[in-house]
């Protein structure tokens, strides 16, 4: 042992270092999932826990069933291409017992202006308003129809 | 200005203030590693009284330097992720290992190796706390016999030359991922890595002059005036290499003149004016190489040369600053349509906002204090073997 009397200092970091990886790789062991890149760089589990996870949409097919006067307005203008649950958020729950589970009405003030608040982004052909100078505050369905955004009582 | 030319993910800019600020403070630590690897690698024995600041200054910027990212990410207990479950494909994700390598590896045990003996003497007479923190940091080991002194000078040396290929590799990364994401015409070029480095040698040296002229005016002791001259000679030769290189760039990109080029002259010549060509190249650049020139050729008394050393490193650590700003903030102001520009609004309270950037800045030197404190840096002479 005499014959590393000097350098026992510098075996002493090299043990601090070896300290240093075994206590990172029994981290590792405890807080890494066990199914970790069993398909890829993730939880291989995850899969099988989304997949089991309910379904809260009901998709437009199924709204459409009973709803079909606003699928005739809806179809005529230009929100045609624009499914329920965008904005009315997942109705799966509704869909399954309509009498009890009533959805809440957004707020078209908020609503509208996620697509139609202006900005630099955006395609000049797109119907885009700052909405705080053209509404202000005002929910937008107060002029206009959401389901066909023209203004109430225009005929085009 | 909007054109309506600027793409959905365009008009907000995502990499804030914070991201202009991890470059730069990476860039201290190399360039500050590098001064401290003159003296103790290349033999310069005039910068010796820098030596153990240089380490100290870079040990303090390093440890500060994940902070602006994990503020700008949110969540940092998930940067703990990135050791844990490596994604061996993404650069940013094996970084996390370069900076550990560079912050254990090189760092630490150097300024241990190097502060042993002080270490060592301190745990002895010290009391209290303060014997406890020093005791532990001996690992046990009290033995400062020459030749174990001597073991320390040799395995000190070898992660020297360890350490500078690492603190390249730390700052060239940085610059590795800006230069290498190909859909931005105002990042993409392979020189990015090697002007960052240059560039962080320059910021990194500056630092150290400076921060060694204040911290000996305040202690109330003579600035070493070979040692500073010195240190400006290094850092006119270096600037002046980094300047070179930029302006290769710059050149490169004005002969090949391609699709992009018209689209980022514009934006030089309207929202990067005043941060690239005024204060980048012109103050922070061009001034201090003249005033650096001139303490070279000129024979000017003492009292002179410190001044304008001093002008000159606080002029170069502005002209470093604002290159990491162009070169970050500049790279998202337009859009890849080439057609659209878009605008950056500096917040002062915010998260990622100019408060959190000037408390980023101030908490090295902080850090700095209470190590300097801890491991006085000029204390190696006074300690004797009682």
């Amino acid at each position: 042992m005499n014959r590393f009397k000097d350098s026992e200092h510098l075996l002493r970091v090299v043990g601090v270092f070896l300290v240093g990886v075994t206590l990172f790789l029994c981290l590792r062991a405890w807080f890494v999932p066990k199914s970790f890149g069993e398909f890829g760089h993730y939880r291989g589990d995850s899969l099988a826990e989304i997949a089991a996870l309910p379904i809260i949409h009901a998709g437009h097919e199924t709204c459409e069933t009973c709803h079909t006067d606003v699928l005739e307005v809806k179809k005529a203008g230009k929100h045609a291409n624009v499914n329920c649950e965008a904005c009315h958020g997942p109705q799966a729950k509704h869909a399954d017992d309509p009498g009890s589970v009533k959805p809440l009405l957004p707020d078209t003030s908020v609503l509208c202006a996620r697509c139609h608040e202006a900005s630099s982004a955006k395609p000049k052909w797109f119907p885009a308003v700052i909405t705080a100078e053209h509404s202000m505050g005002m929910p937008c369905n107060t002029c206009h129809t959401s389901h066909s955004p023209k203004i109430q009582g225009d005929k085009k | 200005m909007h054109l309506n030319f600027i793409y959905p993910n365009e008009s907000e800019l995502q990499w804030s203030i914070l991201i202009v600020l991890y470059p730069f403070l990476t860039g201290l630590v190399a360039g500050a590693f590098i001064l401290a690897s003159l003296e103790r690698v290349f033999q310069v024995a005039a910068v010796k009284p820098t030596y153990r600041l240089a380490l100290l200054t870079a040990l303090a910027f390093l440890l500060v330097a994940p902070l602006p990212l994990q503020l700008h990410l949110g969540h940092p207990e998930r940067s703990l992720e990135m050791y844990l479950t490596p994604h061996r494909s993404s650069a940013m994700a094996m970084f996390g290992f370069v900076y550990l390598w560079y912050l254990m590896v090189v760092l630490l045990l150097e300024i241990w190796l190097d502060y042993r003996r002080d270490i060592v003497l301190l745990s002895r007479s010290s009391t209290g706390f303060l014997r406890v923190i020093y005791k532990i940091m001996t690992l046990g080991s009290d033995n400062i016999s020459e030749r174990s002194l001597h073991l320390d000078e040799r395995v000190g040396w070898i992660i020297t030359v360890i350490g500078i290929p690492s603190a390249f590799l730390l700052h060239g990364y940085v610059g590795f991922i800006f230069g290498s994401i190909k859909a931005n015409p105002w990042w993409n070029s392979p020189l990015m890595p090697v002007v960052f480095i240059f560039s962080a040698m320059v910021s990194g040296i500056a630092a150290v002059m400076l921060l060694y002229m204040l911290l000996t005016k305040l202690r109330g002791f003579k600035i070493d005036i070979a040692c500073v001259d010195t240190i400006a000679k290094y850092l006119f030769y270096i600037f002046i290499i980094d300047f070179s290189l930029e302006m290769l760039d710059l050149i490169h990109r004005i002969y090949e003149a391609d699709e992009s080029f018209r689209s980022l002259d514009f934006m030089v010549h309207t929202s990067l004016w005043i941060p690239h060509v005024i204060i980048q190249i012109l103050l922070g650049t061009l001034v201090p190489i003249g005033i650096l020139g001139a303490t070279q050729v000129l024979p000017l008394a003492e009292h002179m040369r410190k001044k304008l050393y001093v002008i000159a490193g606080s002029l170069t650590m502005i002209g470093i600053f604002a290159m990491r700003w162009n070169v970050v903030i500049g790279g998202q102001l337009f859009s890849k349509s080439l057609l659209g520009y878009t605008t950056y609004t500096l917040h002062l309270g915010s998260r990622e906002g100019l408060g959190t950037a000037i408390f980023l800045t101030i908490l090295p030197l902080g850090i700095l204090y209470v190590l300097v404190k801890l491991l006085p840096p000029w204390q190696h002479e006074s300690l004797s073997l009682n």
